[in-house]
């Protein structure tokens, strides 16, 4: 690993002062946890490196990419819905050979972003193969847990109960039936090098550090990045940092990473807060605050629970 | 110097793929395309040559990494056939409209359902508004002389298309004829370096590839997509004429077969094609009936002018179609001709048949009635069903 990997974090330094490679006048939208996450994770590339940046079709993409604007300093690929990993596959492939056959001198890194339905569900064959086959690139999923690009629609991302448009909360549903996938962990059974789950938490760093340790790892390495959506999770705009604040100090979100199989949890709340801290600013869990749906909100606190527990079986602090 | 070879489709197309030695190839096993990539994987296991092989875990993947390869700056190439293909039909699009020169070697199998393993056009014609240039062969040879040709055309700088080289699953792909094949330093010289314009891993030119493009821009893409395919025109017979200055062997859009003074023609596209000839030959030296036939090459871009003007003489046409189109009034390439010659102002008769699917032989003695049926209804001028299936079983029939 890289030793520049080791020095100590600097929040001005890094989020304030370096050049940003994520561009201002993308059409994303106030509030948005997906804009952050592109800006943190290309924040944490060294200024020095040239980059590809893939793109799953999302919010992300029709928003960051609509021709004739690019809000990427670098280059950019977007092909279509299911097959970022796999397009991102041929381009690390193809900077391998033009290396190999002295037509390229720089030194690329390669970040791929697909938002959850991208990741979890429709590319998930794809992402899958990419990281089973060995290829050197990032495949960071931004999670919002839905299909927001398409109106917020539920993926297998979607916690259990979030009222979605395919899973609406009615006269007689609760919401969306299912518990999450634990992506994480699937990926992270994959035995690849490094596999990170964060969010936008104080002062980034834990963001940081993983992102730049999944890129300058060799060979794949996921991230799996909660970033709400204020549209389809319901919360005012600027209350970004709290709901992720929320989301980790519930142990909604746990922060941690695998590497190379070691599972590492990277912060540990103080206090474990009642999921229903997490759940009542947000209008997609509203009907969870119904009186008589007390035990939804003890049914989802045990799921918490139960994962949170097996969490810290797997890990070392 | 040519040298003589021994070897079926699927080892000539190989063959190709070695001598040329693309960069990147990804590809995924499917009946009867498999041991294109079997090959390949072998030449790079033997230092042979030093593609890089991307495993890839379906199809989809296949022309996706394809499509990030070819955007990166890399000359590559897949295979595939039928499922496979369809499995691509987004991609194929993609790849199209992103104008990479991705070269795809199918061999042409007949899409499900009933699964069916063997030869028929449904997958390549399924993909023939895709925006992908399209070259069929009837032999091996023509299959490995087609893929020699297929970069130069794909990468030429009035083109930048995707490009399908196509030959009949089983039929050519494991067939083993006597084949002559180039040396490797003239196909090299032939081929050429890939130095694309514009490539994502280009020095200090970062681009993008793939943006949203909705109604103020969509429309002129498309436009400039169709530019490319006219332009290609020029550029597949341009490219033939230098094949043949270091071959001997001649390409155009189509091969005309004792079509110069024939009554009665034939339209018909891959390896069906060879029988064709053998009921021709046989059936001028038998009856004297001026029987010919027009063998279609290049599908897209379609040379509709050119075929019209070959097909001006004939008294009555027969298009034959390796693929349903379930329109209900003919089959993909019958409907082509068809307006073709409607707008050559043709007074030919015209009659379509569906033949050979899912691998269903066409025999002589098939073609014999074809050309009976030909000098019937020039006679009459009357088509009673311009739109037959020949070979189909009669119910009741074992």
């Amino acid at each position: 690993m890289d030793n520049n990997l080791n020095k100590p974090y600097n929040f001005k330094e890094e989020m304030t002062s370096k050049k940003d490679r994520f561009v201002p006048g993308h059409r994303m939208c106030a509030g948005c946890g997906g804009a952050v996450t592109v800006r943190s994770v290309l924040r944490s590339l060294h200024p020095e490196d040239k980059a590809v940046i893939g793109n799953a079709t999302s919010c992300l993409e029709v928003s960051s990419y609509m021709y004739p604007y690019s809000a990427y300093e670098d280059s950019y690929i977007h092909n279509a819905f299911e097959n970022a990993g796999a397009t991102m596959s041929g381009v690390e492939t193809a900077y391998n050979v033009l290396k190999k056959k002295g037509k390229i001198d720089d030194t690329y890194k390669f970040i791929t972003f697909g938002g959850d339905g991208g990741t979890y569900d429709i590319g998930f064959q794809s992402l899958s193969g990419a990281m089973e086959r060995g290829h050197d690139f990032v495949y960071v999923c931004y999670d919002n847990g839905a299909y927001m690009n398409t109106g917020t629609q539920r993926s297998s991302a979607t916690p259990r109960y979030a009222d979605t448009t395919t899973t609406p909360a009615g006269k007689v549903k609760d919401g969306k039936v299912q518990t999450r996938k634990d992506l994480a962990a699937i990926m992270a059974a994959h035995n690849i090098p490094y596999v990170g789950q964060t969010t936008f938490y104080g002062n980034f760093k834990d963001i940081y550090t993983k992102a730049e340790k999944a890129i300058y790892t060799p060979g794949p390495a996921f991230l799996n990045v909660m970033s709400p959506c204020p549209r389809g999770w319901g919360y005012e705009t600027s209350d970004l940092m709290e709901i992720c604040r929320l989301a980790v100090d519930t142990c909604y979100w746990p922060m941690f990473e695998v590497v190379d199989g070691v599972w590492t949890l990277t912060y540990e709340p103080k206090k474990k807060l009642p999921i229903e801290d997490f759940l009542r600013p947000q209008r997609r869990f509203k009907h969870l605050f119904k009186p008589g749906n007390e035990y939804l909100i003890e049914e989802f606190q045990k799921e918490i629970d139960k994962n949170w527990k097996e969490l810290l079986k797997k890990c070392t602090m | 110097m040519s040298i003589r070879e021994r070897l079926s489709g699927n080892e000539a197309v190989a063959y190709a793929i070695r001598q040329i030695n693309p960069d990147v190839m990804p590809a995924f096993p499917i009946t009867p395309s498999t041991e294109i990539p079997q090959y390949v994987s072998t030449y790079i296991a033997n230092g042979e040559m030093d593609t890089e092989f991307i495993h890839v875990e379906s199809e989809h993947s296949s022309m996706s990494a394809a499509i990030g390869a070819s955007a990166a700056g890399a000359r590559t190439l897949t295979a595939t056939s039928s499922c496979g293909l369809a499995l691509m039909w987004e991609e194929l699009y993609v790849a199209a409209s992103d104008r990479l020169p991705v070269v795809l070697a199918l061999v042409n199998r007949a899409l499900s359902g009933p699964i069916n393993i063997n030869a028929d056009h449904s997958d390549s014609m399924g993909a023939r508004d895709s925006g992908w240039i399209q070259i069929y062969a009837e032999s091996n040879q023509e299959a490995y002389d087609n893929f020699i040709q297929a970069f130069p055309i794909a990468e030429h700088p009035d083109v930048k298309l995707p490009i399908m080289i196509c030959q009949d699953g089983f039929i050519t792909s494991h067939g083993v004829e006597n084949i002559e094949i180039e040396e490797d330093a003239d196909v090299k010289k032939f081929v050429g370096e890939f130095e694309p314009e514009h490539y994502l891993l280009k020095k200090d030119e970062p681009m993008a590839v793939g943006p949203y493009a909705v109604s103020n821009y969509y429309m002129e893409s498309k436009r400039a997509q169709r530019q490319g395919m006219l332009n290609a025109k020029k550029v597949i017979l341009d490219v033939a004429k230098k094949f043949e200055e270091m071959t001997g062997r001649k390409y155009g859009f189509f091969e005309e077969y004792r079509l110069d003074d024939a009554d009665y023609a034939i339209v018909i596209i891959g390896s069906a094609a060879g029988t064709a000839k053998a009921a021709i030959d046989e059936i001028r030296a038998t009856t004297g009936m001026k029987v010919g036939l027009l063998k279609i090459r290049v599908f897209r871009p379609f040379p509709e002018e050119e075929i019209a003007e070959a097909l001006k003489n004939v008294k009555s046409v027969a298009i034959l179609d390796r693929a349903e189109m379930f329109s209900g009034t003919g089959g993909p390439l019958g409907a082509e001709v068809t307006a073709g010659l409607y707008r050559a102002r043709s007074k030919a008769e015209i009659v379509n048949y569906i033949y050979g699917l899912g691998g269903r032989d066409i025999t002589v003695d098939d073609f014999k009635q074809i050309y009976d049926e030909l000098a019937d209804i020039a006679t009459t001028h009357e088509v009673k069903d311009n739109y037959r299936y020949i070979g189909l079983r009669e119910r009741g029939e074992q």
